[in-house]
């Protein structure tokens, strides 16, 4: 009974992962382009949360929802003002001024909030519990891994069934031909990730609740994220919860035989996926 | 009639002077106080890594973000050498290039099933389970670390000749031959760098640079180019991580896989310097070290800063100062450019 209460565990744990990886998915979809300080933004939106709870008096809830307009401006100024002149042919530029973000936004963060670890406080929901018979799953989980559901239906419903969704698409596969229709690649680009950066808002809101965190640990959730995304096979946001969960349950499996083998299980996984299928599990698009 | 040369006057210009500026550093010690010594064995083993990360990512297009792996494995290799073999540190150095090696091996079959962007944080994901495996080894001390036990930093082979010749203490010999190591292997790097470049591989680099199908049909085995620019970058790191923790004698996985020392830093050095120069790294560490200087009592605010810089010069200036400088008059110290020379063609085309 235990080991199937560690895989229950290990796929709700899944969820998260996949909330950490849509953003970075969705951008790479969109325009190529991998933000090394993904995981750090998700840190920095975690403590936007958490401001809006002890300063504001706000519950977790409506504190992400006023983080939410702030990342996206964040993020389509990110893109308008600094990514947008880096894209190119090259793809030097736009990962090393990634990466110098990701140094610079880590310790800013450390500086302003120090390397004490916070969490968003819930209440009674932090520990409560659903028992389902065979298995006893906490409630935050549960809810993580329903967001995570309900994130994907909803960028993929933006996708492929709104006027905004076919501009990304056109743009991702030909950005010249589209432009030649009248779509902005730039004002395409800055708005993907300003909806990436609503992604990364969720994905820190329960990041928060769920355990504790600090400044440092975002590079840790980049390479999560990246692992998902990788497993998952580029251009499918199902494939990224696939990728999710596997990362999940290795970890949860890992840490069950012995505490330290933990993370070392969720790369040896995403190692494993990357010698048995070089392009994902369930790739679709090409590169 | 026609020639190609690589020959440049501001290049014979530093034929003449290296070998006058490496003496001139060998010979430092015996004026200089302990504390610029280790300034300089910093300086010196940043430039080293600045050069090898320069190599792969400014000419051999390999954006590893998971240098601190080969770091950090080629200075546990040489803890081990003295620690389980006993043997002497400085004969101990050289199995950390081994081990970087052999572990550049599996990582470059992983990685290199990665595109461009992916391959950066594929290379950061095993320098993460190689920090995790290593911290398993219960031998060196796990994940605390250990130090290298007194009888072997006492017996460091040359520190008696040194200590009888500039008249210093044990720990301040020991820098010297740390300082002295750290010089012969930036020389060693920068020159094999630049013998690179200036060979058949490094023409088959710049082609694979200016455009990977063009090189492809005139016959460049990519593949092949990339597995040996890994390998050697691999070797190279491996040995600058096993010195620069003979210098520290004490090792943690934390301190010898910082992802920010090892890789960061060191890829802020290339970039403010000038990315795909030889020039850059050396003006790209001594920018880093004025800026560590100057930052050293605001704590993070000088990483912030660093990469703030870092940013700003990919944004405005993508070649870096150096960049800057050369296209302002042409200077190429390291000439590596092939050049056709020959009489001037009078009108027409």
């Amino acid at each position: 009974m235990i080991w199937l209460d560690i895989l229950v565990q290990g796929i709700l744990l899944g969820g998260l992962y996949a909330l950490f990886a849509a953003g970075l998915s969705l951008v790479f979809g969109i325009m190529r382009l991998v933000n090394l300080a993904h995981g750090d933004l998700i840190i920095l939106a975690a403590y936007l949360v958490l401001m809006g709870v002890t300063l504001l008096g706000l519950s977790p809830w409506i504190a992400a929802l006023v983080a939410v307009p702030v990342m996206f401006a964040l993020g389509w100024l990110l893109q308008a003002a600094v990514l947008n002149r880096v894209l190119g042919k090259d793809i030097l530029p736009p990962l090393l001024v990634t990466f110098g973000l990701s140094v610079a936004l880590q310790n800013g963060l450390l500086e302003v909030f120090s390397a004490d670890s916070r969490r968003i406080p819930v209440g009674a929901l932090e520990g409560a519990s659903l028992d389902l018979g065979l298995v006893t799953v906490g409630i935050m989980p549960l809810m993580t891994f329903a967001s995570a559901i309900v994130m994907i239906i909803g960028l993929n419903g933006l996708f492929y069934h709104t006027a905004l969704g076919r501009a990304f698409r056109a743009t991702s596969d030909d950005a010249v031909t589209a432009g030649l229709m009248g779509i902005e690649p730039k004002r395409i680009f800055a708005i993907a990730t300003g909806i990436a950066m609503v992604v990364v808002t969720l994905a820190a809101l329960y990041l928060g609740m769920r355990a504790n965190f600090d400044p440092s640990i975002g590079p840790a959730r980049l390479i999560y994220a990246f692992e998902a995304v990788i497993i998952g096979g580029l251009g499918s946001l199902w494939g990224t919860l696939a990728g999710g969960i596997i990362i999940g349950v290795a970890q949860t499996f890992g840490a069950a035989l012995n505490p330290e083998w933990q993370i070392l299980a969720g790369h040896i996984a995403f190692l494993a996926v990357m010698l048995l299928k070089p392009r994902g599990l369930f790739p679709r698009a090409v590169d | 009639m026609y020639r190609m040369t690589t020959h440049t006057r501001a290049g014979a210009v530093t034929a003449i002077s290296a070998p006058i500026f490496i003496v001139a550093a060998l010979a430092l010690p015996a004026v200089a106080s302990r504390g610029v010594v280790q300034d300089l064995f910093f300086i010196l083993t940043m430039l080293t890594l600045a050069q090898i990360w320069n190599l792969l990512a400014g000419y051999g297009g390999l954006v590893s973000v998971g240098q601190q792996a080969f770091v950090g494995i080629g200075a546990y290799a040489m803890f081990a050498g003295v620690i389980l073999l006993g043997w002497n540190p400085v004969l101990a150095i050289p199995l950390g290039g081994l081990a970087a090696l052999v572990l550049a091996v599996p990582t470059a079959f992983f990685a290199f099933r990665l595109q461009g962007a992916y391959f950066a944080i594929g290379t950061w994901v095993i320098a993460e389970v190689t920090r995790l495996l290593v911290a398993q080894w219960k031998a060196l001390g796990g994940g605390t670390g250990t130090s290298l036990p007194r009888e072997a930093t006492s017996s460091i082979l040359g520190t008696d000749a040194i200590r009888t010749l500039f008249g210093l203490r044990e720990a301040a010999a020991r820098d010297v031959l740390a300082y002295w190591l750290a010089l012969a292997l930036v020389v060693a790097v920068t020159g094999g760098i630049y013998w690179l470049l200036r060979s058949r591989l490094g023409l088959a680099l710049a082609a694979v640079r200016d455009n990977v199908d063009a090189a492809q049909s005139v016959g460049v085995d990519t593949g092949r180019l990339r597995w040996a620019v890994f390998l050697i970058a691999a070797a190279a790191t491996g040995l600058t991580g096993a010195l620069v923790f003979l210098q520290t004698a004490r090792i943690s996985p934390g301190a010898a896989f910082a992802v920010t020392d090892w890789t960061a830093n060191v890829i802020f050095i290339v970039v403010i310097g000038g990315i795909g120069t030889i020039e850059g790294p050396i003006l790209g560490v001594l920018v880093f070290f004025a800026l560590r200087s100057a930052l050293a009592d605001y704590g993070s605010w000088y990483l912030m800063t660093l990469g703030l810089i870092a940013v700003v010069v990919m944004l405005f200036a993508p070649k870096g100062l150096w960049g800057l400088i050369a296209s302002r008059n042409g200077l190429h110290l390291f000439p590596a450019r092939r050049r056709l020379t020959g009489p001037k063609i009078e009108g027409g085309i």
